[in-house]
């Protein structure tokens, strides 16, 4: 392991970016969104949770895929170009980076999704510890140490050191680059990370939401889930809006469009969300035709589905950023709460 | 909120109302929501508190196409929206029972997290009920506290004022919480260099996800088929290619809903990035004010909106040219 001080970071960063693309938490116009670093952008790594979770690293809400143009009777088509510089993303949560765990099921599978392989094939995560989980967190529900992340580097601050652990190949050729601005831990320091990790799992014990059950919620229950009579209730105030899947660091569905360059046609995919009216429609229609069955499915692919379809795993990683900015207060917590409580009725 | 419950209880018991809308009690401190009860024991579940911020008027749309009347509880800058939505006729009075409730501002969960309070357990304080002007915050972290105006919407602090515009009955005390002028920061903008200008609303504006939240939330934006959400042009709901469609995105809807926009803050409440979009909206009326003479909409249901009416006193479009 090695540290930093907190006050040489830039040179940190400065470092990373010469050589890299960096992308970190970075405020605008008063909100924390990750972004490319630069001497004038000012780096937040003290507030918990970015607006937008850092998938956009791997998956950009907007990407062109190709470019077709007319001139005369010749018509070009220009394949985009898949990414080929190395980046390092910095100060992913545990969530988020589980959040990535989630995506890799979706896009590296059979057919591999070649834009999305070749960042991640040139992407470095160094992960960040939660130093003070907030009331919406509810991570440890889906296995997630928040005080000990996953990644290619996990560091921690503690005080005004920040720790560096490289975990993986990608983190140790990371670690090279930047060595000349870190120092080697100690015995002491190593104390103080354990200290910090034990601190944070207090933390998350203490969180309201810590202990929020997932009993019934598998690949195997989508007949009786689905034709429940609670989403016609739970629905209700649902604003029908897209931002618990804009900000969700799970969610992948994403949509192909044309767009009219007046000379040719771009065609780009866009995230998609299932709250949205035109989702996954066809030449026949829609088959998701109220906002209950829209509603549904985004918990249901959470929850049921993505488990049916990849060995139980879920599809959420209680990041709580749903919790935090649904306009109507909604969000998955109070759907699973919602049904624990029928169940338990029921029995 | 115990007079507001037993009338909403006498009202679906005598059966002057099919069902109540108003918030249903959250699981943490600030997160209730819209909600309807149909019985009088869902009422048990019924809250208003100060984290009550959102406007129920638009629900009415679809609560109008029901079987017997809804009772609606609306905060006094809430009524705005609903008489603007008659006047558009989107909703129908004589499916609406409204209660005007007391309200004495609302409060932002954002502004206490931007304080950094965290790991919030508990606030005390923000029981309408209750004329304290300090909010007590426990939580994970330690007690904290807060001043209630400084926890306060946007919209809260040049509230429109406590009448409620309409209403069938009142239920609870309003307290007028204005502190500030409507129009500062507008011109505070108008001030600005063209390029000034620009740099703000591009700083701004970069941040949109387009989640259409506040299009959705918004009591003026009632179109069946919204023309962003039609797949025939390059228009279509979701991000495009192009970061200028953000900008189309904000600028158009600002330009539909002018001249019927009530300024209930809906739009800045719900935005995820905090993008202050109220400020394109309050331009627009700055402007009708000062070009037709002051108008609020939803203020009078007979009024003649100053867009929608001739006079040969209006001003002459190449007043936009001559003002800069």
């Amino acid at each position: 392991m090695y540290k930093i001080a907190k006050e040489n970071l830039t040179a940190l960063f400065r470092l990373i970016a010469g050589a890299q693309e960096l992308y970190l938490p970075v405020k605008t116009a008063d909100q924390v969104n990750f972004g490319a670093w630069s001497e004038d952008a000012e780096v937040d790594l003290d507030t918990l949770k970015s607006v937008k979770s850092p998938k956009d690293a791997f998956f950009p809400q907007s990407e062109n895929l190709y470019t077709c143009r007319k001139d005369g009777k010749k018509i070009s088509i220009e394949p985009e170009a898949l990414k080929e510089q190395n980046f390092v993303i910095f100060g992913m949560k545990a969530c988020d980076v589980r959040g990535v765990e989630v995506l890799d099921k979706v896009f590296l599978a059979d057919p591999v999704d070649t834009f999305y392989a070749a960042r991640r094939d040139h992407g470095t995560i160094v992960s960040m510890a939660c130093h003070e989980p907030e009331e919406s967190c509810f991570c440890k529900v889906f296995g997630i140490d928040c005080a000990e992340p996953a990644a290619d580097v996990a560091t921690w601050m503690v005080a005004d050191q920040l720790y560096w652990k490289p975990l993986t190949e990608k983190g140790e050729a990371l670690t090279k680059i930047v060595e000349s601005v870190l120092e080697a831990a100690d015995n002491a320091d190593e104390k103080s990370v354990e200290e910090e990790k034990a601190a944070i799992r207090g933390i998350v014990e203490k969180l309201p939401y810590s202990n929020l059950s997932l009993g019934g919620w598998n690949g195997e229950v989508l007949t009786e889930k689905f034709d429940s009579a609670l989403w016609e209730e739970l629905y209700k105030p649902c604003l029908a809006c897209g931002t618990c899947t804009f900000v969700c660091p799970t969610c992948q569905c994403y949509d192909i469009k044309d767009y009219d360059t007046g000379h040719g046609v771009q065609r780009y995919r866009c995230w998609d969300s299932c709250m949205y009216s035109d989702f996954t429609m066809m030449a026949h229609g829609n088959n998701r035709t109220s906002q209950m069955q829209r509603f549904r499915q985004r918990f249901m692919h959470k929850l049921v589905y993505f488990p049916a379809n990849n060995d139980g795993m879920y599809s959420c990683v209680g990041c709580g950023r749903c919790v935090e900015k649904c306009p109507a207060a909604l969000n998955i917590v109070k759907v699973i709460k919602a049904f624990e409580k029928q169940g338990g009725e029921k029995a | 909120m115990q007079e507001l419950i037993k009338r909403a209880k006498e009202l679906l018991e005598d059966g002057t109302v099919a069902r109540v809308l108003g918030w249903k009690a959250g699981d943490l401190p600030y997160n209730p929501e819209p909600a309807y009860f149909d019985s009088t024991e869902s009422l048990a579940d019924f809250v208003y508190n100060g984290f009550c911020g959102a406007n129920l008027s638009k629900y009415l749309i679809e609560a109008s196409k029901l079987e017997g009347k809804t009772l609606v509880c609306l905060k006094p800058c809430d009524t705005y929206s609903f008489n603007q939505l008659l006047k558009e006729h989107r909703i129908d009075r004589d499916k609406a029972y409204v209660i005007g409730v007391g309200c004495k501002g609302k409060l932002d969960i954002e502004r206490i997290r931007k304080m950094g309070i965290k790991g919030i357990e508990q606030i005390s304080g923000a029981e309408m009920e209750d004329a304290a002007d300090t909010l007590t915050i426990s939580t994970i972290y330690g007690e904290r506290s807060c001043k209630f105006a400084d926890a306060m919407l946007e919209r809260c602090h040049v509230c429109k004022g406590k009448e409620h515009q309409v209403y069938d009955e009142l239920i609870g005390e309003s307290k007028e919480t204005k502190d500030a002028d409507r129009f500062a920061e507008v011109a505070r903008i108008e001030a600005m260099t063209p390029e000034e200008k620009f740099a703000f609303f591009q700083k701004e504006l970069s941040k949109c996800i387009r989640c259409n939240a506040c299009r959705n939330v918004c009591p003026a934006c009632s179109c069946r088929k919204c023309v962003f959400d039609s797949n025939k042009f390059d228009s279509a709901q979701k991000a495009n290619v192009d970061s200028f469609e953000e900008k189309m995105f904000h600028i158009i809807r600002a330009f539909h809903v002018a001249g019927r926009c009530t300024d209930c803050g809906e739009c800045s409440r719900v935005c995820p990035q905090g993008i202050p979009l109220h400020l394109f909206n309050r331009k627009f009326i700055k402007d009708i004010d000062e070009f037709y003479g002051e108008y609020q909409a939803g203020m009078d249901v007979n009024a003649q909106s100053p867009l929608t009416d001739f006079t040969f006193g209006d001003v002459e479009p190449g007043i936009v040219g001559e003002r800069g």
